[in-house]
């Protein structure tokens, strides 16, 4: 896809450690264009984080191991020396996360720290042009009298307004594309909703390319264009957030699904949790890594266990998923679950793999 | 923050309150309680071989056989204010700080304690900048380079200096710079207003045995501070924003890390400034460890009485000051 502002292409991301190689993000490859939102969704460990790091150069210092290529607005990040990925940081690409209590610094007012990471990448800024600039974002967060406030620590601040700061933050040099990494994870179900509204405000008037990495499917569902659902470092479906909505092509996907609750739904059926733990990432289970956790892999003939399932196009949709499930079987089991019936010859117990003791 | 310092400074004066009772209590309490006679306590204020008479002239002179709450009284009164001693028909007077008069040397003790601190605080002074700057350093280095061999190596060295002691590390340093090459040939303290260049001259040796026991300890607690606080999420942020490494290693993560060291050196000079006893032994250095000694040896109480007072006052004030110095670094401790 020419143009595409973010491209990530057969990305593995890999770290030595002394049990053996994590294969932490493992051929991963998407795009994504200016002021679309990607979601990308699946279990802790599934290496959606890894992924954004990587994106950001944060693994840097660090032993990873990183192949592939990051592209942003044609530059490869992967490439690119040290120096260089450090000055777009914070400029092109910024990322807000998971705590924001953890994530400012206690020592520094907001002020002090949203007027540094402006300074660094506007050297030419007088100190009152970037002070100026940094009440200016704080009141576009909705952080009201933002200029007395900009003189306050983060622990005088609730954990909302925290989130907000961080936004202001990680917006103040305009950037291409935003990483929020769990946003909303840490903060209560009230104030989780305004986050996001604020952010999709945002990328509106921004026009940046938004990244949302959760494990929360409603998240997703509300904010982005696409979605990528990530299953032991690989990507297992991807597409259009509709058609994955309308039509999941992967048992991975049911699961996430199955285990949501859902408000636009007669509460017929019970929420179902997806068997088993993620695998171990140092020994992938090997063919498909859901299969010893998947319901359906026996109806493959053995293919399941033994061979890797490429992303391929569904019939119906186009969009991508990795599964060696046929189409019709894919669709008949998904018209079973979606009417909330008991899909057909799946294997009630799973034999429990790659949890690691 | 300014109530908090006076907040803080009242606590102190009340802290100061219950060290001298403490310390009274010590001295004229305990005795007391585990059967010394007031005569027995008199009797060690005289000199050797004392009479009868001289005993009870004594108990009755200092009051020994008064009250505890007078005798606490007098004692408080004569550290702020002085004191009168009578002596036969004429009067002395003992100005404050009043801690009595020597056994020895029959002077005020005061006098002979403030000659002493020169040696003791040039000598804590000298060395706690050297152990700040060595220890700081090796223990950031040492926390960047984690694994590396500069970091076994200096945690090995490191390791050493906190287990040596300094009669051993002292005595070599002498046997080797002072004695065989002759690098540093007088230890002996010259005052610093008569000849600078000579006063650390001659300090050096010291300064350095003394420095390398405290950096040690420091470059532990620096790197163990280092690795954790570049393991914060904060540290995250800091590059996520694009910051040089330098900034984010210097502004985040090392002015987290001092924290939590600049309480326990306050702790350390406070202790220190009470008297390095055995640095001051081992290069015969006429401090206030020294004058502890000596103090002890003779069973000279109102020296010891005067010399654990300051050494607590010292320690007393160094707690105020890291209290004012830590609400300064850290915002949260404030109010």
């Amino acid at each position: 896809m020419p143009g595409a502002l973010l491209e990530v292409e057969n990305l593995r991301i890999h770290f030595p450690t002394q049990d053996g190689l994590v294969k932490a993000v493992d051929g991963v490859s998407f795009s994504l264009e200016r002021g679309r939102t990607l979601g990308i969704v699946g279990e802790s460990g599934s290496g959606k984080s890894v992924t954004s790091f990587g994106i950001m150069g944060l693994h840097q210092g660090s032993q990873a191991q990183i192949s592939g290529h990051i592209r942003l607005d044609g530059e490869d990040l992967v490439a690119a020396s040290p120096a260089r990925v450090r000055e777009l940081r914070g400029d092109k690409m910024a990322m807000i996360f998971q705590d924001p209590l953890s994530s400012l610094h206690p020592y520094y007012t907001v002020g002090n720290q949203i007027i540094e990471g402006y300074r660094v990448h506007h050297p030419e800024a007088t100190k009152q042009q970037a002070r100026q600039r940094a009440i200016d974002m704080l009141d576009r967060v909705g952080i009201p009298q933002s200029a007395v406030r900009i003189d306050d620590y983060p622990h005088t601040f609730s954990g909302g307004m925290r989130q907000r700061v961080m936004i202001a933050m990680a917006l103040c040099n305009d950037p291409g594309l935003l990483i929020a990494d769990e946003p909303t994870t840490a903060l209560d179900v009230t104030v989780q909703a305004q986050i996001l509204d604020l952010i999709s405000d945002l990328q509106a008037e921004f026009g940046s390319a938004v990244i949302m990495i959760t494990h929360d499917l409603g998240v997703v569902a509300e904010l982005s264009d696409d979605i990528l659902v990530m299953y032991a470092g690989r990507i297992v479906e991807y597409g259009a957030a509709a058609d994955i909505f309308a039509r999941p092509g992967h048992p991975y996907t049911w699961g996430l699904l199955a285990s949501m609750p859902r408000m636009d739904r007669e509460r017929l059926t019970r929420l179902v949790p997806i068997p088993g733990t993620p695998p171990s990432l140092i020994r992938v289970p090997p063919g498909c890594p859901f299969h010893p956790r998947c319901r359906y892999a026996h109806l493959n003939g053995g293919r399941s266990e033994t061979e890797v399932p490429e992303l391929r196009e569904t019939e119906d949709t186009g969009h991508l998923v990795a599964c060696h499930l046929t189409a019709a079987e894919r669709a008949k089991q998904w018209a079973l679950l979606s009417a909330g019936q008991v899909p057909e010859n799946v294997r009630d117990t799973v034999p429990q793999g790659g949890g690691e003791a | 923050m300014v109530t908090f310092i006076i907040r803080r400074l009242i606590g102190t004066v009340f802290l100061l309150i219950v060290v001298s009772i403490i310390t009274f209590a010590i001295f004229f309490l305990i005795p007391r309680l585990a059967g010394q006679t007031t005569y027995q306590l008199a009797a060690q204020y005289v000199g050797r071989n004392p009479t009868r008479q001289a005993i009870l002239q004594v108990e009755k002179q200092l009051g020994l056989a008064d009250p505890l709450y007078l005798q606490y009284g007098r004692f408080l009164k004569a550290i702020v204010f002085g004191a009168h001693y009578r002596a036969g028909p004429e009067v002395t007077y003992c100005p404050p700080p009043c801690f009595g008069y020597s056994f020895r040397s029959q002077l005020p003790v005061w006098p002979q304690m403030v000659s002493d601190i020169p040696v003791t605080l040039s000598l804590a002074i000298g060395a706690s900048v050297l152990w700040l700057i060595g220890g700081v350093s090796i223990g950031v280095l040492s926390a960047l380079r984690r694994g590396t061999l500069f970091d076994r190596f200096s945690m090995g060295i490191a390791l050493a200096g906190v287990s040596l002691p300094i009669f051993f590390t002292g005595l070599i340093a002498l046997e080797l710079f002072s004695y065989k090459w002759q690098i540093f040939p007088n230890v002996t303290y010259v005052s610093f207003t008569t000849n600078p260049l000579l006063w650390a001259r001659n300090l050096v040796l010291p300064w350095i045995v003394l420095a390398f026991l405290y950096a040690a300890l420091y470059a532990r607690l620096t790197r163990a501070g280092m690795l954790e606080t570049m393991s914060e999420d904060y540290i995250r942020t800091a590059r996520a924003k694009g910051l040089p490494e330098r900034k984010v290693i210097v502004k985040h993560g090392l002015r987290a890390a001092l924290t939590p060291i600049v309480t326990i050196f306050g702790m350390d000079l406070g202790l220190l400034l009470g008297g390095a006893i055995i640095t001051e032994v081992t290069f015969s250095l006429h401090g206030l460890g020294l004058f502890t000694v000596e103090a002890v040896q003779n069973q000279d109480l109102p020296e010891i009485l005067g010399v654990t007072m300051l050494a607590a006052f010292f320690i007393v004030v160094a707690n105020l000051v890291v209290d004012i110095f830590y609400a300064l670094l850290d915002p949260r401790v404030r109010y």
